[in-house]
C-alpha cells in the first residue's frame, strides 16, 4: 500500500486529503448500528489500534487509553494531543464512516512520516459514543474526555440526541477516575448554555476555576486544535466552554 | 416505524401470559392480554379485584407483573401506559401512576417504599410509595426519571436483594448496575458496573443469594441462547452456560433451525438451610423459547460455575411455558403458557405446576392435583380445559413475541448484507 500512488491522498504531504472522505453532514445517532462493537472493553484488541505497544513482548501492555475524543470528526485535536502527551494513549470516537477512514489513514500515514512515535498512541474507532461507550472503557479508565464542537441539534424534539444530557453524563462519570477533566466547547451559544447547565446539574462534576483552566495546557487547543474550532476561529465566531471536573461521589 | 425512541409499532404485537407467585404462596397472579387474574391460594377462591385508585383499569397488554418481595405489594403494568400498586391482602388497588410510554418492567424496593418502572424509551422512573404500607389508596403520582439507557428497550428491571442497586437490562445486550440512592428523586446517576457479555438482547435477571452471600450474585438470560453469573460490585461475567445444545437434543423438530432463547430465570433458593452441604448450591429454572420444557441449572455460588443438572420436559401437548414463578414456601414451581393478540381477544392460558423439582424424577402435576383444582384453572386459564388448537396458537404467538427483538436485528443485519454486495462504487481491480 503506496500513499504516494493512491489517488485520494496529497502528492505533497503524503496526507489523505480530505474531500475523498467527506460524508454526510449528519448522521443520526439514534439509529440502529452496522458496524462491529466489542462485547466489553477487553475485547477490544488494542494491537490493532496500537501495534507498537501491544504487539510480542512488549511490557506495556497493561496501559490502557486515558483520553477519549468524542465525535472527534477529522482528528486535530488528536494530533495535536499526541505531541504533547507524549506517553498517553488515546482515542478517537467518530459515528461517520468516511470520517474515521479519513482519520485512521492520517494517523497511519503520520507514523510513517515522523522518527519520534509521537502518534503510535493515537487510534480512532468508529462507533456510537451515545450508545456504546461501556463497551469502550472500563470504570475510572479515562483521566480526560473531550466534546468539541459537537453537532447542536437545535429542534427541542432532538435535544435528547444531543451528546451531553444528564443521562449521558452518569456514563461519562462513570468511565472517568474522580479528578478527570471534561472538556466541552461549542459555537453555539444555546448549545453552550445546555451543556454547562448538564454539567452543573450533575452530582459527579464541578466546574474548574479560572486559575486552574489558566494553568491547563489543554484549555487552549480547545478552540484551535480541530478543524470545525478553526473554521469558526476564521469566520471569527464566539465560542463557549465548560470545563469540569469528575469529583469523588458517594450516592 | 419510528426507531429513533426505540418505541415501534406494537399495535398488534402479541403479549406473552405472565405469572407470578406470591412470596408465601398466599395468591397466584397470572395476566394474558389486559386482564389480571388473580387466585387466593388460603381461601381457595377467585380473587375480584377493587380499583379505587381515581385511575383507569388495564386497557392494554400488561407485560410486567411483581409481588413485592414483603409480600404485601403487587404491580402491574403495560402497554397502555399505566402502573398499578395493590394490596396484595386486600386487592385493593391503592395507586396508579399515568407514565408517558409504554411500559415494559417494574421492581418494587424490598421495604416497599419506592416503586420502579421501564418505558420504552429506555427511561427507568421512581414513585415514592410513602404511606402506602397503611393500606391506604394513595393520590395519583407521576414518576421522577431516575436513569436512562440510551434509547434502548429495557426488558428487566431488578433490586439487589439488600436494596443498595437497582439493576437494568436492555435489548443492546447490556445489564446496569447503578447504586440506588438515599435521594432517589434526584436521580441515579452513580454507575456501580455494567454485566457485559451477553451477545444478544439479555431477557431476564435474577438474583442468587444464600445465607453465605447474601449480597447475592446475578444471573442473566439471553436470546444468545445463555444463562451468566455475574458479581454485580465489579461487573465481571463468572461463568456462561450455553443451554442450547441440550435444548435442541431433546427438540423433536429437527429440520427446524432453533433460535434458543431463555425467555425466564428464577431461582430456587435451598430448601435446607442448615444443610451445610448442599448451601453452596442453588438451582434454577428457566424457559426456554421453543421447548416444552423446563432446564434446571445449578449454580456452585463458591466456586463460580454454572451447570445444567436436568431438563425437565412437560408432557401432554404443546406447552411452552412463557412466564414461570417459584414459591419458596412450598416448592412449587408455577408456569403459564399463552398469549394475547389486541387488548379485546379474549385470552386463553395454560397454568401448569412442577412438584418436587429438585427431585427425581419430578412431577408435572395433573390438573386434578393443583392447590386449588378446577376452581383455580376456570378462573386463571379462562375455562377449565383448554384445547391443544388454543395451545399451538399461543405458542406460535409467543415465539414471535419474544423473537420480535431479535428478528428486527436480523433483518437489518441481513439487509446490510445485501446492500454491502450490490454496491456498485467498488473499484474494478486493473
Ligand atoms: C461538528 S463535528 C465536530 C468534530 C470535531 N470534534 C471538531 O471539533 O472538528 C461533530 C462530530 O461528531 C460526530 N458524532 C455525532 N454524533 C456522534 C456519536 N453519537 N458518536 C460518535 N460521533 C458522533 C459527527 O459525525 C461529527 O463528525
Amino acid at each position: 500500500m503506496e500513499s504516494e500512488t493512491k489517488p485520494t491522498f496529497s502528492k505533497s504531504t503524503g496526507l489523505p486529503r480530505k474531500r475523498f472522505y467527506r460524508a454526510r453532514a449528519h448522521s443520526n445517532p439514534l439509529s440502529d448500528s452496522h458496524f462491529p462493537i466489542p462485547i466489553s472493553p477487553s475485547h477490544l484488541d488494542f494491537s490493532l489500534h496500537f501495534p507498537k505497544f501491544f504487539g510480542a513482548n512488549n511490557e506495556e501492555v497493561s496501559k490502557k487509553a486515558e483520553f477519549a475524543d468524542i465525535g472527534c470528526g477529522f482528528g486535530g485535536l488528536l494530533i495535536s494531543l499526541a505531541t504533547l502527551f507524549p506517553d498517553t494513549l488515546m482515542i478517537g470516537m467518530e459515528l461517520r464512516d468516511k470520517v474515521t477512514e479519513y482519520v485512521k489513514e492520517r494517523i497511519l500515514a503520520l507514523r510513517k512520516s515522523s522518527s519520534g512515535g509521537q502518534y503510535e498512541k493515537v487510534s480512532v474507532v468508529r462507533t456510537n459514543s451515545m450508545k456504546y461507550i461501556p463497551n469502550y472503557f472500563e470504570k475510572g479508565q479515562l483521566s480526560k474526555m473531550f466534546f468539541l464542537f459537537p453537532d447542536p441539534h437545535f429542534k427541542e424534539k432532538n435535544h435528547r440526541r444531543r451528546v451531553i444530557s444528564v443521562d449521558l453524563l452518569d456514563e461519562y462519570a462513570y468511565v472517568l477516575r474522580a479528578g478527570g477533566i471534561i472538556y466541552t466547547i461549542t459555537d453555539v451559544e444555546e448549545l453552550g448554555e445546555w451543556m454547562r447547565s448538564c454539567l452543573e446539574k450533575h452530582p459527579m462534576f464541578e466546574s474548574l476555576t479560572q486559575d486552574e483552566l489558566d494553568s491547563d495546557p489543554v484549555v487552549e487547543l480547545l478552540c484551535s486544535a480541530t478543524e470545525e474550532g478553526q473554521k469558526v476561529a476564521r469566520n471569527g465566531g464566539q465560542t463557549f466552554r465548560a470545563v469540569f471536573r469528575r469529583i469523588a461521589y458517594v450516592s | 416505524m419510528d426507531i429513533e425512541g426505540g418505541e415501534r409499532q406494537t399495535k398488534h404485537e402479541v403479549a406473552p401470559a405472565l405469572i407470578s407467585v406470591h412470596p408465601f404462596q398466599k395468591s397466584v397472579a397470572i395476566t394474558v392480554g389486559s386482564a389480571l387474574r388473580v387466585f387466593d391460594l388460603i381461601e381457595n377462591r377467585p380473587v375480584s379485584l377493587v380499583d379505587e385508585s381515581d385511575g383507569p383499569s388495564h386497557k392494554d397488554s400488561i407485560r410486567a407483573i411483581r409481588y413485592g418481595s414483603s409480600g404485601k405489594l403487587f404491580a402491574s403494568a403495560g402497554d397502555d401506559k399505566l402502573v398499578k400498586i395493590w394490596s396484595a391482602d386486600s386487592w385493593h388497588c391503592l395507586n396508579t401512576i399515568s407514565s408517558e410510554k409504554r411500559v415494559t418492567a417494574v421492581a418494587i424496593s424490598s421495604d416497599d417504599s419506592y416503586v420502579c418502572y421501564a418505558d420504552k424509551f429506555g427511561v427507568v422512573w421512581v414513585v415514592d410509595l410513602d404511606g402506602i404500607n397503611e393500606g391506604k389508596v394513595l393520590p395519583s403520582k407521576k414518576g421522577v426519571q431516575l436513569l436512562c439507557h440510551y434509547c434502548s428497550i429495557i426488558t428487566s428491571l431488578e433490586f439487589s436483594p439488600d436494596g443498595r442497586y437497582i439493576l437494568s437490562s436492555d435489548r443492546d445486550f447490556k445489564i446496569r448496575v447503578t447504586v440506588f440512592p438515599k435521594k432517589s428523586l434526584q436521580g441515579a446517576h452513580e454507575i456501580q458496573s455494567f454485566c457485559l457479555g451477553h451477545t444478544e438482547f439479555v431477557t431476564c435477571i435474577t438474583f442468587v443469594q444464600n445465607p453465605e452471600f447474601a449480597q447475592g450474585y446475578l444471573m442473566s438470560g439471553s436470546g444468545d441462547s445463555s444463562v451468566r453469573l455475574w458479581d454485580i460490585t465489579t461487573g465481571s461475567l463468572l461463568d456462561t452456560c450455553d443451554v442450547s445444545p441440550t435444548v435442541k437434543h431433546l427438540e423433536s423438530n429437527e429440520s427446524e433451525p432453533t433460535q434458543v432463547t431463555v425467555t425466564d430465570i428464577c431461582a430456587l433458593p435451598n430448601s435446607s438451610l442448615a444443610a451445610v452441604s448442599i448451601q453452596r448450591q442453588v438451582c434454577f429454572v428457566l424457559a426456554c423459547i421453543r421447548f416444552q420444557g423446563i432446564v434446571l441449572l445449578h449454580c456452585d455460588l463458591s466456586a463460580h460455575t454454572l451447570s445444567i443438572t436436568k431438563v425437565i420436559k412437560i408432557p401432554g401437548g404443546s406447552f411452552i411455558p412463557t412466564s414461570i414463578s417459584f414459591s419458596t414456601s412450598t416448592r412449587l414451581l408455577w408456569m403459564v403458557s399463552g398469549a394475547s393478540n389486541g387488548s379485546n381477544h379474549p385470552g386463553y392460558t395454560r397454568v401448569r405446576l412442577i412438584s418436587r423439582i429438585e427431585a427425581e424424577p419430578s412431577s408435572v402435576l395433573e390438573d386434578e392435583q393443583v392447590p386449588g383444582g378446577t376452581t383455580l384453572l376456570e378462573h386463571l386459564q379462562g375455562k377449565v380445559s383448554i384445547e391443544e388448537s388454543v395451545m399451538s396458537a399461543a405458542a406460535e404467538a409467543v415465539r414471535a413475541a419474544m423473537c420480535s427483538l431479535m428478528v428486527k436485528k436480523q433483518y437489518s443485519e441481513e439487509n446490510r448484507e445485501f446492500r454491502k454486495n450490490n454496491r456498485n462504487d467498488k473499484k474494478p481491480t486493473q
